[in-house]
């Protein structure tokens, strides 16, 4: 296995009107590559903070980053953001295309990759719409279509179902995992869900409330390839109690912060 | 797909209403005036008004001898064809708007993008912007004739004026509004400055930009209208001005009238302008849309 991405004493303090705020302190990460790595924490804990330093939008304050590139001609990472990102002037053909279109690639190859994609995500009825057009759950499909069609070795996923619905949610975790498990790119995911960093990754690191860093890991046991089924093995049930006990204590940290 | 829809008879009874009482609120007037109540010196009937504006037309007032182009324009006589747009009320005013309108907003919209998206450059124009933007445009009329004389050129600079300020702040507005995410994901998928500005800013933008043109195209008719009244010997706003001072009441009424078709032309051209730029700003469909994509499945991935 080789080292796909290198975090080490990574730290993010935000100037704010009441001195400094530090969002992530001292967080140190280790990812192999192919590896799906969930980060789990309590609301405020820096986890969109991390993801945003991993994904090249923000610099950290002290710390390093490094991403090993394996193929100059991909792109290294992408984000599936966490609200709907997708640009609302373009239909959903040419939001997939998105990435493929800054980077050059010729119009009738990129949008029959655009394609391709879009119906893999079970939206090719709804190749030429708008996004005010499409449902919650239809929009992060085109989401993650898009980094998915940019073919990145690295996804950065942040809370992309958090905003959806939890029957939508359960439909969408499939998908994602079947998507991925063709796929195999290494994902480092942010998620309040113990089940779905339980269903969709092989290790889940736990952070501390504000400020962020690193609290414990669990791996994940489960065999691939994985569906919904999972979420009703008793070990899946013994794991998920654990992890809630050891995030509970954060939880409530964050919550007596702000009362 | 069987949404809730209002049953035929009260559509069509809604229809009868939107028609029927402005209708019904012209023949009363009609009347009043027929029967005297109401002076028709002051308030000519709607069928005084009416022919009013025909014999304006026909008379070449309001759209100039507009039957005589064809001839001029076989016989290649440019002078000739000056003249007949230079004696319509209508043409005048509209080519004042319209150039004005251009001169404004086409700077207005680069300057307001660049304010927009550069910190250096907003922080010292802002308050020059500001300090212009609230002095009510016509009000600078004497000092634009000052320097531009009374002629043409004043007019369309008053009017490029007040565009200009309002195109621009609603730009400014448009590009700072961008919701980050927006940026962020562009940036993500490595979008470059000018990638980034076509694919990005400016399609953002621009549905504040347009509320920005269509606030400039109201005002300009405004200012135009005002300028004329005071300074000048043709447009509609000299024709209201010249027929009150001359109690052809039914010429102003007329003017009004015309004035009232502009700013709704104006206002529906813009809006099929801005379904034209910006399909995706459409109605949403029916949510029928939304349960049936709920079950699809990955086919095949």
């Amino acid at each position: 296995m080789t080292v796909k991405i290198e975090v080490k004493e990574l730290t993010k303090v935000y100037p704010s009107r009441n001195g400094p705020v530090c969002a992530l302190h001292d967080f140190s990460l280790r990812v192999e590559e192919g590896e799906f790595v969930c980060l789990v924490g309590p609301s405020g804990c820096g986890k969109s903070t991390l993801l945003r330093i991993l994904g090249g939008l923000i610099t950290p304050s002290s710390g390093r980053v490094e991403l090993f590139p394996r193929d100059e001609k991909v792109p290294l990472q992408n984000i599936v953001f966490q609200e709907y990102a997708i640009f609302p002037w373009k239909t959903v053909l040419d939001n997939v295309a998105f990435g493929l279109e800054m980077r050059g690639v010729p119009k009738i190859e990129r949008r029959e990759t655009a394609r391709d994609w879009i119906r893999k995500v079970g939206l090719a009825k709804f190749v030429d719409a708008y996004p005010h057009q499409l449902s919650g759950g239809m929009k992060q499909r085109v989401s993650i279509a898009r980094a998915f069609a940019n073919d990145p070795e690295i996804l950065l996923m942040d809370e992309p179902l958090g905003a959806l619905d939890a029957q939508t949610r359960v439909i969408l975790q499939g998908e994602l995992i079947r998507l991925w498990e063709v796929s195999r790119k290494t994902v480092v995911y942010i998620t309040h869900s113990i089940e779905e960093s339980l269903l969709l990754g092989d290790r889940i690191i736990l952070m501390t409330a504000h400020p962020g860093t690193y609290k414990t890991e669990f791996s994940v046991p489960f065999e691939r390839p994985r569906s919904f089924e999972l979420t009703s093995a008793p070990e899946f049930a013994r794991l998920s109690y654990a992890i809630w006990q050891e995030l509970e204590v954060e939880v409530k940290r964050t919550m007596e912060k702000q009362l | 797909m069987k949404g809730y829809r209002l049953p035929m008879d009260s559509r069509t009874r809604d229809r009868f209403l939107s028609i029927g009482f402005p209708l019904a609120l012209l023949m009363l007037w009609e009347m009043t005036v027929r029967l005297q109540w109401l002076d028709g010196r002051f308030f000519p009937a709607p069928t005084t008004v009416f022919v009013a504006l025909w014999e304006l037309t026909v008379k070449g007032e309001l759209l100039g001898k507009f039957w005589l182009l064809p001839g001029l324009i076989a016989a290649g006589d440019l002078s000739g064809i000056r003249k007949v747009f230079m004696e319509g009320h209508v043409l005048v005013s509209l080519f004042r708007i319209f150039s004005g309108f251009f001169v404004g907003v086409v700077p207005g919209i680069i300057l307001g993008v660049v304010m927009g998206m550069n910190r250096t450059i907003r922080v010292a124009l802002d308050p020059v912007v500001s300090a212009v933007y609230v002095l009510p445009k016509i009000a600078i009329l004497p000092l634009v004739m000052l320097i531009f004389g009374i002629g043409e050129t004043s007019k369309v600079v008053i009017v490029a004026i007040a565009s200009f300020f309002l195109v621009l702040i609603n730009s400014m507005a448009g590009v700072r509004d961008i919701e980050p995410i927006f940026i962020e994901a562009g940036r993500n998928y490595g979008a470059n400055h000018r990638q980034m500005f076509y694919h990005i800013i400016i399609p953002a933008a621009l549905p504040i930009i347009f509320s920005g043109l269509r606030l400039s195209l109201g005002t300009s008719l405004i200012v135009i209208i005002a300028a004329e009244f005071v300074a000048a010997n043709y447009g509609l706003g000299y024709l209201v001005w010249f027929s009150w001072q001359t109690l052809l009441t039914e010429n102003m009424f007329a003017g009004l009238v015309v004035i009232m078709i502009l700013g709704a032309l104006f206002t529906s051209g813009l809006q099929a302008l801005e379904r034209r730029l910006m399909p995706w700003q459409r109605e949403e469909l029916p949510a029928s849309a939304e349960g049936e994509a709920k079950g699809v499945r990955v086919i095949n991935p």
